[in-house]
């Protein structure tokens, strides 16, 4: 283990964590109100991304048919993204109504295919390093760390927060919070709350259950937007931004499937786990780092099997 | 006023569950609906507030009507718009919902100002007093009693012009039946809201109802003013347990019932 790197690893990681978060925050949103574990998470996040280095009209497009600030590009993604996820729910969705979850789940991914087939061919399969983000991955402050005197282990001179990645996390928590207001707060959000709780009830009051479907998958798709432009922010667009899911998925399973403080936990948790395998230098396997947040979630599972945020049942007896 | 006219359900394309059933509910009256379990009442409820859709039951033959216009082929939130809203059997509650979340529920799908469902939950705790204590608390851990006040608030937070109750009084405390059955009744005199009361126990909803249906295995075997079927000799011995000379009857009597009850039929 190299306890020198250690520091900035855990600083990097919760910064990380909160794109991850919000990642999460869009899976556990559908699943909440339709039971359905949208596979298609992940590609939601890179089209949302693709879409927005579309219309901030990022080289290589050809035609460059869009010049959007970067704020502009954002929102013209999301109004598609809000459009493309009604159509999810309307098209492929609904008529699957009555079929078997599996079948459903099944039906996330193959639409996760679709939008990759569709991302390659409109966009090419080279990856896009021109993304129009505000701050260079590589402008930092420099926090000075005073030795520890003594001590045995030797301190970091010096802690470094990107820019990029400050910005990234700051713009993912506020999105977080704005998210569990509206959920808590608006007539959209609590119809969604009763509608996650029990269907036929939520239809006998008068809410139209297909409709509060399609808002999670179009606020789903926001988030999920979102999410993509933050971490092409980092690390550029390409088709393989699609794989934070895989670390989006135990980010939810860690912080109990159906809840959003949760999925907020669970996302922070999990940027940590992988920053701070990073560094050590015991763990010398190829892609430790991605594997990591399982081995967290085998563990946590083990210790409380419904999470660190699942919904106590409600049993009176 | 709400007309069903002899009406057929089926469950998954081969279960006959209704055979003709056929009942009024004039504008502003209380009606009721009684009969054994499986009778059929709570599916008669379900046919009329579109619920039976989600069932994968449907209504085959005949129609149902409301205000003059055929509602049996609307989905529910259509029905609920036009002011028919139903009661569930075993009052369903969104459990991790607060109270007044639940009370609120009643209301999305009208485009009324926050003034205006403040009002109106105001008229719900005018009701049920006992709920304005409870408003902040997670509902699923609530009584039966307070829970059943929570789904007709909630029922009434719809402004609803007809109101379909299946089983109120079911697992409460006598006390607390006739609490809420003097509610029920007040909400249909003072509010003017026609209701349709599904119940097992005929004794109250005699006292309370002004008129009578009663279903036997899919049919309406017998209507009538509740003043007349609390008259009636079948009424009293096999709803409201009483023989003929007026004792409760026995475990011995049973064959004789069935006998009997196929009689009705
Ligand atoms: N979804 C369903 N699919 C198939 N059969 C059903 C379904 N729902 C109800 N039934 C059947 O229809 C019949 C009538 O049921 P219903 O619930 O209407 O009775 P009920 O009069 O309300 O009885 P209870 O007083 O016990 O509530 C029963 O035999 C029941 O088994
Ligand atoms: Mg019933």
């Amino acid at each position: 283990m190299n306890w020198v790197l250690v520091p900035q690893q855990v600083i990097n990681g919760l910064l990380n964590g909160g794109t991850l978060a919000l990642i999460a925050l869009g899976i556990v949103l559908i699943f909440k109100s339709s039971e359905v574990f949208n596979f298609a998470a992940g590609h939601m996040v890179m089209l949302g991304a693709f879409l927005t280095w579309m219309f901030a009209g990022g080289e290589g497009t050809g035609e460059e048919l869009f010049k959007l600030p970067l704020w502009a590009a954002v929102i013209a993604a999301s109004i598609v993204a809000i459009g493309i996820g009604f159509l999810i729910e309307r098209l492929a969705l609904r008529p699957m109504t009555g079929q078997p979850l599996l079948a459903i789940i099944l039906m996330t991914l193959g639409l996760s295919q679709v939008m990759e087939g569709v991302t390659t061919v409109a966009y090419g399969v080279q990856p896009k390093g021109n993304f129009p983000a505000p701050f260079s991955p590589s402008d930092a402050f420099n926090i000075p760390v005073p030795p520890v005197n003594g001590a045995s282990i030797v301190f970091l001179d010096r802690l470094q927060i990107g820019h990029a990645r400050l910005a990234t996390f700051v713009v993912a928590i506020i999105a977080a919070v704005l998210f569990i207001l509206f959920f808590q707060y608006t007539k959209t959000g609590l119809a969604m709350r009763a509608t996650s709780e029990n269907h036929e009830l939520a239809q006998s009051m008068g809410i139209k259950v297909s409709r509060v479907f399609g808002w999670s998958w179009a606020i789903a798709g926001i988030v999920a937007t979102l999410g993509g432009v933050l971490l092409a922010t980092l690390s550029g667009v390409s088709v393989s931004l699609s794989t934070v899911a895989l670390v989006a998925f135990p980010a939810i399973l860690l912080g109990g499937l159906e809840s959003f403080p949760g999925a907020i936990v669970g996302g922070l948790l999990v940027g940590l786990a992988q920053e701070i395998v990073r560094a050590s230098t015991v763990v010398e396997v190829r892609n430790a780092s991605d594997i990591a947040p399982y081995i967290l979630l085998l563990i946590i599972l083990v210790l409380r099997p419904e999470g660190l945020f699942g919904q106590r049942r409600i049993e009176r007896i | 006023m709400l007309k069903v006219n002899n009406i057929e359900v089926v469950y998954s394309d081969v279960i006959l569950v209704l055979r003709g059933v056929s009942l009024e509910v004039p504008d502003g009256q209380m009606v009721s609906l009684l009969g054994a379990n499986g009778a059929g009442k709570s599916t008669t409820l379900k046919a009329i507030s579109g619920l039976l859709r989600t069932q994968e039951g449907e209504v085959t033959r005949g129609s149902i009507e409301f205000d003059g216009q055929r509602i049996d082929n609307l989905t529910p939130d259509e029905i609920v718009r036009l002011g028919i809203v139903q009661v569930i059997e075993g009052r369903p509650l969104f459990q991790h919902l607060t109270v007044e979340e639940n009370l609120r529920t009643g209301a999305l799908f009208r485009s009324a100002s926050s003034k205006e469902i403040a009002q109106d939950i105001e008229r719900v705790y005018h009701f049920f007093p006992r709920l304005r204590d409870f408003r902040t608390r997670t509902s699923g851990y609530l009584s039966g009693g307070e829970q059943q006040m929570i789904v007709i608030g909630r029922a009434l937070m719809a402004k609803p012009k007809l109101m379909l109750l299946d089983e109120p009084s079911l697992g409460l405390a006598p006390m607390l039946v006739q609490d809420i059955f003097g509610i029920i009744k007040q909400i249909n005199e003072e509010s003017g809201v026609s209701i349709l009361l599904v119940e097992q126990n005929a004794n109250i909803a005699l006292k309370t109802a002004g008129y009578a249906y009663v279903m036997e295995s899919g049919r309406i075997v017998l209507d009538g003013s509740s003043a007349q079927l609390s008259q009636n000799a079948d009424i009293k011995e096999f709803y409201l347990g009483l023989t003929s000379v007026g004792e409760r009857k026995s475990y011995r009597d049973v064959k004789h019932y069935k006998r009997r009850k196929r009689w009705i039929g």
